[in-house]
């Protein structure tokens, strides 16, 4: 049997110090993997799940009504006031049924969208329409919220003269406003993921579809549609999620309008448990949308 | 599809309402900054600089504006370090977690900005003695983190980790690799994720009015506080229009620079 000769190792006389921590790296997977994510693991802990945490906890706390003092005893009146309270679960209701709505309009404006994008564009065009519907996901969100306030201030503003001329008046300060506003927001948001899914079926499944007898309009119902529904999904968490939180346009938008936004905002400063209670509720309803999206899988490309 | 054209024509219809839904206000905002018309009437009724001129000399615009830029620079600085060592740990190391990681790193962005802005807050003025500048530049840092991320992670799985292999086979070490190997590849898309970064920082509202100390002012807090003012309206109206030109430009330089990694680095 031959015994493999190791050949002689040349030895440097001295090891310069960083020499020896990259010795030391090279051979433990398990260090380099803790110095290349320690730093931003721990940060995103510490500045981020550790404060859901206390969000959590506070929830379960209390304010002293007469001093407006924190009063650390945990227990779930917090809760049970915003489940009990016909006027809160109304508000629940209302801000779940606003954020579907603008989903379902959402998806409803992206599929044309991404249809156009993806079969009837120039291949040229494609990456200019992408870049088109994605730089306005940039600008800022109060902006965008200040710019419709003013389209749709009552009388003066863009949206009502427009109407005027066909006789009509404009929505004003409120719901509709409200939800078209939202639409606008987040609708980069579904447009993407629904033009990305497009994109990447074979275009082999559409000449299929067509050479078996199928019409367009067939076509769509029967092959394009399932496959975009994980695209939709994908995009629904972002326009739900974001739609549930938003307290801002409801403020500059909404009239009179209140939802769990407005109902955290204004709780926050004199009575810190009761808006922490209130914030947990987008989450745990995030939560619950998210484990259904998931079993469309729409997840896995996230 | 063999699309018929009346098919094609209403898609096409349906594109250009989109943007047009997508662009109008936006434009609104740009044109009214230079109407004449301080109750921005439509058609404008003429050209003026003025409201510019005001808000530039506005001193609450412009301490507003420093401070933004600080804020935004030092958000932009952290996220870049964080953002490419979690890129680099998720696409180059498997290990036990790796999902978790991952969906951790698409909680800040996917969850409302309402509910971060709360927690942080019910931390810092609950647990930490207090907000500061300090405190809103953590804020930002944490979901600019996300935005540097998804660029660098994008190019990291495009870009094939036997470029490394054969990189340290060569001898050269870790050290070396990452400097001649693994960063010349990121660089465009760190490039493109710090403007992207740096946008998103420069007019968030929602998580800077949680985390913002008594006195930091950015500027789409001077904007929230000056919204309610008539008077002031074309005023805010110019500052809002410099927002839109400030955060749209780094999206354009980040879309030239790094097309690959650019669009779906917000998700």
């Amino acid at each position: 049997m031959r015994t493999l000769v190791t050949p002689p190792v040349v030895v440097p006389a001295t090891r310069s110090p960083l020499r020896r921590v990259q010795i030391a790296l090279h051979r433990h997977t398990r260090l380099r993997l803790l110095t290349v994510l320690g730093l931003p693991l721990t940060w995103l802990v510490v500045v981020y799940l550790v404060p859901l945490g206390l969000l959590l906890l506070t929830a379960l706390w209390d304010t002293d009504s007469f001093t407006g003092l924190l009063v650390r005893r945990v227990s779930l009146d917090n809760f049970r006031l915003l489940l009990q309270e016909p006027a809160y679960l109304r508000t629940v209701l209302r801000t779940v049924g606003v954020a579907a709505a603008v989903t379902v309009l959402c998806a409803v404006l992206s599929v044309p969208m991404a249809l156009f994008m993806a079969y009837v564009a120039p291949s040229r065009w494609q990456p200019v329409l992408v870049a088109l519907v994605l730089t306005p996901l940039w600008a800022s969100y109060l902006v965008k919220v200040y710019a419709w306030r003013s389209m749709l201030a009552p009388e003066q503003g863009l949206v009502d003269r427009v109407l005027a001329v066909v006789g009509l008046g404009g929505p004003g300060y409120g719901w509709v406003s409200l939800v078209v506003v939202l639409t606008y927001l987040w609708l980069p948001y579904m447009v993407l993921p629904v033009y990305a899914g497009l994109s990447t079926m074979p275009r082999s499944y559409l000449d299929a579809a067509a050479d078996l007898g199928a019409r367009p309009a067939r076509t769509f119902r029967t092959v394009v549609l399932p496959l975009v529904v994980p695209s939709l999904a994908a995009g629904s968490v972002f326009t739900f999620s974001l739609s549930l939180g938003d307290y801002i346009a409801v403020q500059l938008v909404g009239g009179t309008a209140q939802v769990l936004g407005n109902v955290v905002y204004t709780n926050f400063s004199v009575n810190l448990p009761f808006a922490a209670a209130v914030a947990t509720l987008p989450v745990l309803v995030m939560v619950v949308y998210l484990l259904a999206v998931r079993r469309t899988g729409a997840l896995d490309n996230l | 599809m063999t699309l018929s054209r009346p098919a094609r024509w209403l898609l096409g219809a349906a594109m250009a309402l989109g943007l047009a839904f997508v662009y109008v206000p936006l434009l609104l905002v740009l044109v009214n900054s230079f109407n004449r018309s301080a109750t921005f009437a439509f058609p404008p009724t003429g050209f003026t600089t003025g409201w510019w001129s005001a808000a530039f000399a506005n001193p609450g615009v412009r301490e507003a504006l420093r401070t933004s830029l600080l804020a935004a620079t030092a958000a932009t600085a952290i996220s870049l370090v964080l953002g490419t060592l979690a890129a680099v740990a998720v696409t180059r190391y498997s290990f036990f977690g790796r999902q978790s990681v991952s969906l951790l790193l698409v909680l800040p962005l996917a969850l409302p900005g309402v509910v971060t802005g709360i927690a942080l807050n019910t931390m810092f003025t609950g647990f930490l003695g207090g907000l500061t500048f300090m405190t809103l530049v953590v804020g930002h840092a944490t979901f600019c983190l996300v935005i540097v991320f998804n660029n660098a992670a994008a190019r990291l799985r495009r870009t094939a980790g036997n470029v490394e292999e054969a990189s340290m086979d060569l001898g050269a070490t870790r050290l070396q690799t990452f400097r001649l190997v693994t960063f010349p590849a990121l660089r465009s898309a760190l490039l493109a994720g710090g403007l992207l970064a740096f946008a998103l920082s420069f007019d968030e509202i929602v998580v800077t009015t949680f985390t913002a100390g008594p006195g930091v002012q950015t500027l789409p807090l001077w904007i929230f506080q000056n919204l309610f003012r008539p008077n002031q309206a074309p005023v805010v109206n110019a500052v809002a229009a410099l927002l839109v030109l400030v955060s749209v430009l780094p999206v354009y330089l980040a879309n030239r620079l790094s097309a690959d990694t650019t669009a779906g680095s917000r998700m």
